[in-house]
């Protein structure tokens, strides 16, 4: 094992911290460089990482072998937008362990991050965190009873790298299984520099009562760019995963790349919540998928709010025999943002049924996409998919896109699709008004009505905030 | 008491001109009804007051309590006492009539008003227990799937919650059959008082049996024609639009 090694890194009076984006407010940083791989991506910087952790080889060839899979793949500009080519990968800091991500003052903290603290009433200790004054918050503390409940129950919750040191047994098996390195571009890069993120294994029957939060596990890593999810539910377990959270998060990296694998054996259920909400200037590029094996049931509720670019399509392979599949999507886009965002079907069993729904909300210059992927090959017999998605178009501006791409074959097989167009009726806002509801007030009911249905699905901390969140959204969108 | 004062009114849907200098004042506790054939701009007297954006006033006075409401946003108009029930109410999807009316309320009350949820509740189940509506409703999205007369119980519902100064009722009793004819006519019957001035317009007689009106006045092309009290609309029903018209044509 190689001990780290010294990167040098330039600093130069103008542009002290490279690859964070000054026009997001001036930083103070930490000018040590000790557990820092540096700017740019290169093999040094994936042996420094896997170095750092203190990792078997076989992980540092499966991040070697990642690597030159990223580097060999083109964006994929060919369907998705050239925004992605404004990412500067030369210029991304990879890898920050504790206590070296920039900070910045309360006060510099522009007003309109902390009124919307305020309005979703988010606690005073999270805000710091939340803004990037401070680099961590504990919470080790505040739900050690629920990890100790937990573990009781012989669940395993650790971060990547305590997993896969301590359990390779268990989580080996299936990691990078779900979603190979080669998938996409991106899937690539995060299997070469991931970081942070939850393994998390549930023993056969075992029905976990309370959601897990990535919150249980935070500290400045596992809140990172890169991170690497992979949850196990054995047969007949169950268990609730919760991510993100309705307040805005402020990041300084601008490329977030998530990897998110699920593994639900027989007659296991798993259900995966994403709230996010990043800041104005993250690339949002996240590959999620599931594997549903006989009877088990895969459900992804995501909710996309922030960011500047999100690229997402949870997906399940429907591997065994009445697997069955589903996807929420809401997501809303103003100004400056593209919610690029859908969800993949893949029918490979018997009698698989899958159900994606997905509301997109446009305001001001935000546009919304829609891509859903429906494959049902034509040796299966009883497969069934329901899709609907809805766009709503707030102003003369706002843009929405829809890309399903269905392949049905066979003759045994089901699938429906319903879509939608519309503006906010200008008759139901009279409506509205004539009640005594200001235009904006009106506006506001109207779409918080349209995604209510799905919100309602969200667990009850989130759905306040939600609305909250739209409704602060939708603020200036009238008028 | 507060009065409501249309002055020589005129209005238009584009170029063309629909209400031709119409002159009515109605004070708190009187109910007026306004009848008329189809297209004489019985609607659009409602809907123009209340601010509806299709139509402009190309002439004429609306106050209320002696100040111009024509400069208001509909809003602001329903925020100073006006209540427009619709001839064809809206459905506001996703959206349950408990948290519609909360909120209307809680825009009367205005920055740092608080709405006290109990006491909300129990006015609200009152007046849904009075308009023979179920309980169930609550949750249900405003006006969604639901048929004519629930609609129209459902504007009765609004504006008892809402407590108007002055109700415009258009055509209330269209689409309704005897037994939810009843039911509404008691809801509005129930909020008659010294509080509340009502311009209830209507094609029938029928309705008139139940809200007997203190004032009935007849519209045609865009004008009122001829007023008196409730026997007046008897009259019509015996004889019929055309016994106007020659009236007129004598005149």
């Amino acid at each position: 094992m190689k001990p780290p090694v010294e990167l040098e890194v330039p600093i130069t009076a103008d542009n002290p911290v490279a690859g964070i984006d000054q026009s997001v407010g001036d930083f103070s940083y930490d000018v040590k460089y000790e557990l820092d791989a540096g700017t740019g991506l290169n093999e040094k910087t994936v042996d420094y990482i896997s170095a750092a952790k203190k990792e078997l080889p076989w992980l540092l060839e499966f991040r070697r072998n990642a690597l030159k899979v990223f580097e060999s793949k083109p964006l994929p500009t060919h369907w998705a937008t050239r925004d992605l080519e404004n990412i500067n990968f030369d210029k991304i800091r990879y890898y920050l362990a504790s206590g070296q991500k920039p900070k910045r003052t309360w006060d510099e903290v522009p007003d309109d991050i902390k009124k919307t603290f305020e309005r979703l009433g988010i606690p005073e200790q999270e805000r710091k965190f939340l803004a990037g004054v401070e680099a961590q918050f504990d919470s080790e503390a505040a739900y050690s009873n629920i990890k100790e409940a937990v573990s009781k129950q012989g669940v395993i919750f650790a971060n990547s790298t305590e997993a896969l040191r301590e359990h390779p047994e268990i989580f080996r098996k299936w990691f990078g299984k779900v979603i190979p390195t080669g998938d996409n571009k991106f899937s690539a890069l995060n299997s070469a520099v991931f970081s942070g993120g939850s393994f998390i294994y549930v023993p056969p029957g075992v029905k976990v009562s309370h959601p897990l939060q990535a919150y249980f596990r935070i500290n400045a890593e596992n809140f990172g760019q890169f991170e690497r999810t992979l949850i196990i539910a054995d047969e007949g377990a169950e268990v609730t995963y919760m991510e993100g959270c309705t307040a805005p998060k402020f990041s300084t990296s601008t490329l977030h790349s998530a990897v998110v694998e699920l593994v639900a054996l027989k007659g296991a259920k798993i259900q995966y919540i994403t709230v996010q909400n990043w800041s104005a200037n993250v690339f949002n590029l996240v590959t999620k998928r599931g594997l549903a094996h006989e009877e088990a049931e895969i459900k992804w509720i995501d909710c996309n709010i922030g960011s500047r670019l999100t690229m997402k399509y949870p997906g399940v392979v429907l591997k065994g025999r009445k697997a069955r599949g589903e996807v929420i999507s809401i997501a809303l886009a103003n100004d400056g943002q593209h919610q690029d965002t859908g969800a993949k079907m893949i029918h490979a069993a018997d009698e698989t049924t899958s159900t994606i729904i997905a509301k997109s909300i446009s305001v001001g210059q935000g546009r919304s996409t829609y891509r859903g992927q429906v494959h049902i090959p034509k040796h299966l017999k009883g497969c069934k998919n329901n899709t609907e998605c809805d766009a709503l178009l707030i102003n003369t501006n706002s843009r929405t896109d829809t890309y399903p791409a269905i392949t049905v074959r066979g003759d045994a097989n089901a699938v429906q699709h319903e879509a939608s167009v519309s503006k906010v009726s200008e008759e139901m806002i009279f409506y509205m008004q004539s009640r005594g509801l200001t235009e904006g007030q009106a506006m506001s009911l109207a779409v918080n009505g349209f995604i209510n249905d799905l919100v309602r699905q969200f667990p009850m901390e989130y759905s306040v905030e939600l609305k909250r969140l739209i409704d602060l959204e939708m603020e200036g969108s009238v008028g | 008491m507060s009065q409501l004062e249309i002055k020589n009114l005129h209005i238009a849907i584009g170029e063309k001109e629909i209400v031709k200098g119409l002159t009515l004042t109605i004070s708190q506790g009187e109910v007026h009804a306004v009848m008329g054939p189809n297209g004489t701009g019985k609607s659009t007297l409602a809907k123009a007051i209340a601010g509806h954006p299709d139509y402009t006033i190309t002439g004429g006075e609306v106050l209320l309590d002696g100040k111009s409401i024509l400069e208001l946003e509909p809003d602001e108009r329903a925020r100073a006492g006006l209540f427009l029930a619709f001839q064809y109410p809206n459905e506001v999807p996703g959206v349950s009539i408990a948290n519609f009316l909360r909120a209307a309320q809680q825009a009367r009350l205005g920055e740092g008003g608080e709405l006290d949820a109990t006491a909300y509740y129990k006015r609200l189940y009152e007046k849904m227990d009075l308009l023979k509506i179920d309980r169930k409703f609550t949750s249900r999205g405003v006006n969604e799937g639901f048929s004519g007369g629930e609609k129209k119980r459902c504007e009765i519902l609004q504006m008892a919650m809402l407590e108007p100064k002055f109700a415009l009722m258009d055509e209330t009793d269209s689409g309704l059959d005897i037994d939810a004819l009843r039911i509404v006519a008691e809801g509005v019957n129930h909020q008659r008082g010294p509080g509340l001035g009502v311009l209830l317009i209507t094609h029938y007689q029928r309705l008139l049996d139940y809200i007997v009106p203190d004032y009935v006045h007849v519209m045609f092309d865009g004008r009122i024609v001829k007023s008196g009290d409730k026997s007046l609309a008897l009259e019509l029903e015996a004889k019929g639009y055309d016994w106007v018209k020659k009236e007129l044509a004598q005149a």
